[in-house]
């Protein structure tokens, strides 16, 4: 294959190379062993939601719901253990009942028809009152099964890897292997491209948009467990523009909002591009208001570039 | 003369109290052209639709190579050897060529795709059809011209040893020579032995590479001929009066009494 930045997540990943580049000379700790391996670490938990949104996003769906989700499920999970339950039934619970959500969106969405993204406004504001009834206040976790994603590490070339990285690397392996080397992935390009077409070569379209937001809950809750490691406490109030910053990464990542194009490789690279770019300007002092108007600036300059490279191919 | 390959005996179909198919017979023989011509609403999609098994036939006959069928879905269609090109070309833009063709019947183990012999099957029936205008199985269907994607719109639809193609409108949006392009391609599949069936409003089209010319008129089948018995002007005078001369539903005064 040749080098063409059409081609998923080439571009993104230019933007990174050159956000890491001008940040080792700009600043003298960006390079530093300790200040990558906290970059990659604080990208983990939005990291591990955008790969569910970017399935959700290239059925041409979207999920405002997804960080709700996580928080829902550290809280049971924490909940669960602090009343005597076993850790590794807890933990099953918060992964069932993340998967559950992920399931019933996908079933208003195919077969109700509804908007995934009125689905997922109703169920942002449904989650979140369901988190702050169930507990008002944040719950201490100190359960080892818990918290083994963050507190497990080895080092790999020197630098400290958390198994909670590890995971993700995984996940993320394993999706891009289902999208791009499966029949199920191609099922998942086509009908977000064009479900009538999809339908006609004979794919069951309701199926496919029901597995991907399966799939999805599965992974925040996955991104539940992530959270609990990063810090051992489940907080209601946790991740509150979890959902917008993972579309961020999985927009930054080169997926189109539109459906059918994109990777999750890409998001991997957009969730990275974020964190550095914060990182980055932290360690070059400059206000985290700052901060955020580039990375809004990024987002905007991202769907342009999406545009535009529509555009040309039509 | 050969045998049928598909056959409709007395099909009528109703939506609700609307009775779109009255009676229609219709045979399709492999090796020719059938041109299924009418005016706008005259029931021909709702002929192909019932033979794709998209709609359910309320009664009569379907008869596929001497045995009657039930066609409950578009997958049994296409099991029994019944594809369709639809008008509005059931491609996605955002998969390449070999990813069209076998879109929703991937070859490969366990849903592990074996990506080396579906590209060359598809290399296979291009060059089968003696297509030379696409240069990569590998091209995004996005960047080819509407002839191209007609092409392969065809060739998805005979890389499953099919034995009858219907093609819905396949110029309606084509240029001079993409269109002469997909008439080759037509008149090739049936000399390949497959019965075709192509849906058209032009009559040029249809003169040109049609064996027969099978007629609906208000959901009524006034006439199937051979193409050397008519002329486009009685094919016209049977589109929008449903006969011409001898040809086609009985005089008025004749049906009224």
């Amino acid at each position: 294959m040749t080098l063409n930045l059409r081609t998923p997540a080439v571009g993104p990943t230019i933007a990174l190379v050159v956000a890491v580049v001008v940040f080792s000379v700009t600043t003298s700790t960006f390079l530093e062993l300790d200040n990558l391996s906290l970059v990659v670490e604080q990208s983990l938990v939005v990291g591990t939601m955008a790969l569910g949104q970017t399935l959700i996003i290239l059925t041409a769906g979207i999920d405002l719901a997804n960080a709700a989700n996580t928080v829902l499920a550290t809280l049971l999970m924490a909940k669960l253990v602090v009343g005597g339950a076993p850790s590794w039934l807890a933990l099953l619970a918060g992964l069932a009942v993340a998967a559950f959500i992920g399931g019933v969106t996908g079933g208003l969405v195919t077969r109700v028809k509804l908007p995934p993204f009125i689905v997922t406004l109703g169920l942002l504001t449904i989650l979140t009152a369901v988190s702050r009834i169930y507990t008002g206040q944040s719950v201490p976790v100190t359960d080892p099964l818990l918290s083994w994603l963050g507190t497990r590490r080895y080092l790999f070339g020197g630098i400290e890897v958390t198994y909670g990285m590890t995971v993700a690397v995984i996940m993320y392996v394993v999706l891009w292997y289902a999208l791009t080397r499966t029949s199920w992935g191609k099922h998942v390009y086509a009908v977000g491209n064009e479900p009538e077409a999809a339908r006609l070569s004979g794919i069951n379209v309701r199926r496919t948009v029901l597995s991907v937001y399966l799939i999805a809950g599965l992974i925040y809750g996955i991104a539940a467990w992530q959270a609990l490691g990063r810090v051992p406490n489940a907080d209601p109030n946790a991740y509150q523009t979890g959902n917008l910053d993972s579309i961020t990464a999985v927009v930054l990542g080169g997926t189109s909002l539109f459906g059918g194009r994109g990777s999750v490789l890409g998001t991997l690279v957009g969730a990275l591009i974020v964190t550095v770019l914060r990182s980055g300007l932290t360690q070059a002092g400059i206000d985290d208001l700052y901060q955020n108007v580039a990375t809004g600036v990024l987002v905007i300059a991202a769907v342009a570039l999406d545009r535009f490279s529509r555009g040309r191919q039509r | 003369m050969t045998e049928p390959i598909l056959e409709l005996r007395g099909v009528n179909k109703s939506f609700g109290p609307v009775h779109v198919l009255h009676d229609v017979d219709l045979v399709v023989r492999p090796g020719e052209v059938t041109a299924l011509v009418g005016d706008n609403g005259a029931g021909k999609s709702t002929v192909v639709k019932s033979i794709a098994g998209i709609h359910q036939i309320d009664s009569g006959e379907v008869v596929f190579d001497g045995e009657p069928v039930h066609i409950p879905g578009p997958r049994e269609a296409a099991t029994l050897g019944i594809e369709v090109v639809y008008q509005d070309l059931a491609l996605c833009d955002n998969l390449d060529i070999v990813q069209n063709m076998f879109l929703g019947r991937e070859r490969g183990k366990g849903g592990f795709l074996d990506e080396a012999d579906m590209e060359r099957a598809a290399r296979e029936t291009l060059a089968s059809l003696s297509v030379r205008t696409v240069k990569s199985v590998r091209t995004q269907v996005s960047s080819l011209s509407g002839g191209q994607r007609q092409t392969v719109a065809i060739a998805k639809a005979v890389l499953w040893n099919s034995k009858v193609v219907l093609l819905d409108e396949p110029t309606a949006a084509l240029g001079v020579a993409q269109t002469r392009q997909v008439l080759d391609l037509v008149r090739r599949l049936a000399d390949q032995g497959l019965g075709v069936v192509l849906i058209s409003h032009n009559m040029n089209d249809v003169f040109e590479v049609a064996d027969t010319i099978a007629t609906l008129y208000l959901g009524r089948m006034v006439a199937q001929l051979p193409t050397r018995d008519l002329t486009n002007t009685q094919v016209v005078e049977l589109i929008t009066a449903g006969r011409s001369g001898d040809i086609g539903l009985a005089k008025p005064e004749v049906a009224t009494v």
